[in-house]
């Protein structure tokens, strides 16, 4: 019962979908915001790539938005995870082979690179504060998998992390009561927008970028290590006398079959 | 059946985005299932790039592909449901009959 | 036969995504399961999302990589969905955790295993016998077949006693106030 009631809500589901896509011009869409934001985006904000200048410069509130709830995320899976910890001593992680921690030393720099370069020049190539945030997470993390250490945060500070995330969201809100108060609109490109494709132009937009590739780089990066902290389980790698892992397969299959 | 090559990179592409999304579902194994959840997303970034999207493309490769499978898996390591190939019984056994057995697992002279 | 074009093609990618995340979300028993049906389902609407703004012959909407006279795709999905990815990775990390907290507490992800426990605990706590228990069935009909012990045996111990128990537990208190008030 219960499945057939499951593909009748699959066929609805699908011939809404497919009503709305003959409905809509796929391949030739209407263009009635988009098609005045191509015209007018190099020279009001003077950037290159025209969805960074729409997300940094005509709709900064969405990303301010999009901002508070990622710090939400992270900070109601931080009080959550909390209780994990201390209890009982943690098993963690043995560190990695030779080839996750020669790679990790190895990927560090580049991946801190990449990030910051993709960072800076979001508006002017592909990329922009979000791509370069989460390749800094991943640098960081990086470093935490290939050696756990004691307690599983790999010599990760979360006091640092937690002082480098708000000072770049503070950074963001800053930069937009600073626009509030010199021109009258919050979070509006200051600064002019200067020679048209080099680094330094779009006006505030760079600062923007980093300021939430910072934001978005702490963030994940704290978040991860508090996922990586947890206890192992039980039934984990480090147990001498492991389960059977027979019966954990069955498990799941039994759990999993309908 | 006249297409140009673009849409048939589309098509096989999507051929491997919609099996690879059924497989989710079925594995048993759900540390594969979360590696096919990768596979879907790195498929669904190189259709960005086909529709002319570069910046979400770079996103849900970095994002899909790195990130979420790795949030996913350290879940998956915490709750108990896929435990590393060499438990300590195995390695030491394995050191005194191979002597490439020490790169696999735990590095005891790390 | 239906034309083979580029759009049809993807929008079959799209729907297919979003259906079979969908259907994997109601039919799946395992928590874990359900999160990556939803992960599936959210690259599906992601996709859609951006086919809504292409524009066929166009090129990236990246000034300096073209002659300025070509015509760009729609600029304004793109950055709705750049934001929706963002915020889907958040969630999945706030999914996993509260998945890892369920199964420190309970020591299970099945969910009808972990619909049983969650009516327990709520009847225990609102200090109620909780409806349809195992041991005290109204109307003196009989007993219903018990759970397979192989579902809740088999998984770790848990934090809290079996579901037996507690059924035991909360239908003691309604016997003893049955005798107190006779």
């Amino acid at each position: 019962m219960r499945n057939l009631a499951s593909l009748l809500f699959a066929a609805g589901l699908a011939f809404l979908l497919l009503v709305i896509a003959s409905e809509l011009g796929f391949g030739d869409p209407a263009l009635l915001i988009g098609g005045d934001i191509l015209a007018q985006a190099p020279d009001e904000v003077g950037a290159t790539n025209i969805v960074t200048a729409v997300l940094l410069g005509y709709r900064g509130i969405d990303t301010l938005g999009e901002l508070s709830i990622l710090f939400a995320a992270a900070t109601a899976a931080g009080l959550v995870l909390v209780g994990g910890r201390g209890a009982k001593t943690p098993k963690v992680d043995p560190p990695g082979g030779f080839i996750l921690r020669t790679g990790a030393d190895l990927l560090f720099p580049l991946l801190l690179v990449v990030g910051l370069y993709i960072i800076v020049h979001g508006h002017l190539t592909p990329g922009g504060g979000f791509q370069g945030g989460v390749i800094l997470a991943a640098a960081f993390f990086v470093l935490v998998l290939a050696r756990p250490g004691a307690d599983g945060s790999g010599g990760m500070n979360h006091t640092a992390i937690a002082f480098i995330e708000g000072l770049a969201g503070a950074g963001f809100i800053a930069l937009g009561l600073w626009s509030l108060w010199d021109k009258g609109n919050f979070l509006q490109p200051m600064l002019g927008q200067g020679v048209f494709g080099t680094l330094l132009s779009a006006g505030t937009l760079p600062l923007l970028s980093m300021a939430v590739g910072l934001k978005v780089g702490a963030e994940l990066a704290g978040l991860m290590t508090q996922l990586a902290e947890q206890p192992a389980d039980a039934a984990d790698c480090s147990d001498p006398n492991p389960a059977n892992p027979k019966d954990k397969a069955d498990n799941q299959t039994e759990a999993t079959h309908r | 059946m006249q297409a140009d090559l673009v849409t048939w990179i589309a098509l096989l592409v999507v051929i491997v985005v919609l099996v690879s999304a059924v497989l989710v579902l079925t594995l048993e194994n759900l540390i594969g299932a979360v590696a096919v959840s990768g596979v879907v997303s790195l498929g669904v970034a190189v259709l960005f790039v086909l529709l002319h999207a570069p910046d979400v493309a770079m996103t849900e490769a970095a994002v899909g592909a790195g990130l979420s499978g790795v949030v996913l898996a350290l879940g998956l390591r915490r709750l108990g449901l896929w435990r590393l190939e060499s438990s300590p019984e195995v390695t030491e056994h394995d050191l005194s009959a191979r002597p490439s057995a020490s790169v696999r697992g735990e590095d005891r002279n790390a | 036969m239906i034309a083979l074009s580029f759009e049809t093609v993807v929008i079959t990618c799209a729907i297919g995504l979003l259906i079979i995340g969908a259907l994997g979300l109601v039919l799946s028993s395992n928590l874990f399961r359900m999160l990556l049906a939803l992960v599936v389902a959210e690259a599906g609407v992601n996709l859609l999302l951006v086919l809504a703004g292409y524009r066929g012959g166009a090129a990236a909407p990246i000034l300096g990589v073209q002659d300025a006279a070509m015509p760009m795709v729609d600029p304004i999905p793109q950055v709705l969905v750049l934001t929706a990815i963002v915020i889907g990775v958040g969630v999945q990390a706030l999914a996993v955790s509260v998945l890892l907290k369920i199964h420190q507490t309970y020591g299970t992800l099945d969910i009808r295993v972990l619909r049983e426990h969650l009516e327990l605990d709520i009847a225990r706590t609102a200090g109620i016998t909780p409806a349809g228990s195992r041991e005290e069935p109204a109307g003196g009909r009989p007993l219903p077949p018990p759970i397979p012990a192989t579902v809740s045996a088999s998984t770790k111990a848990p934090t809290k006693a079996p579901i037996k128990a507690l059924a035991k537990e909360s239908a003691e208190p309604s016997l003893s106030s049955k005798e107190s008030a006779q």
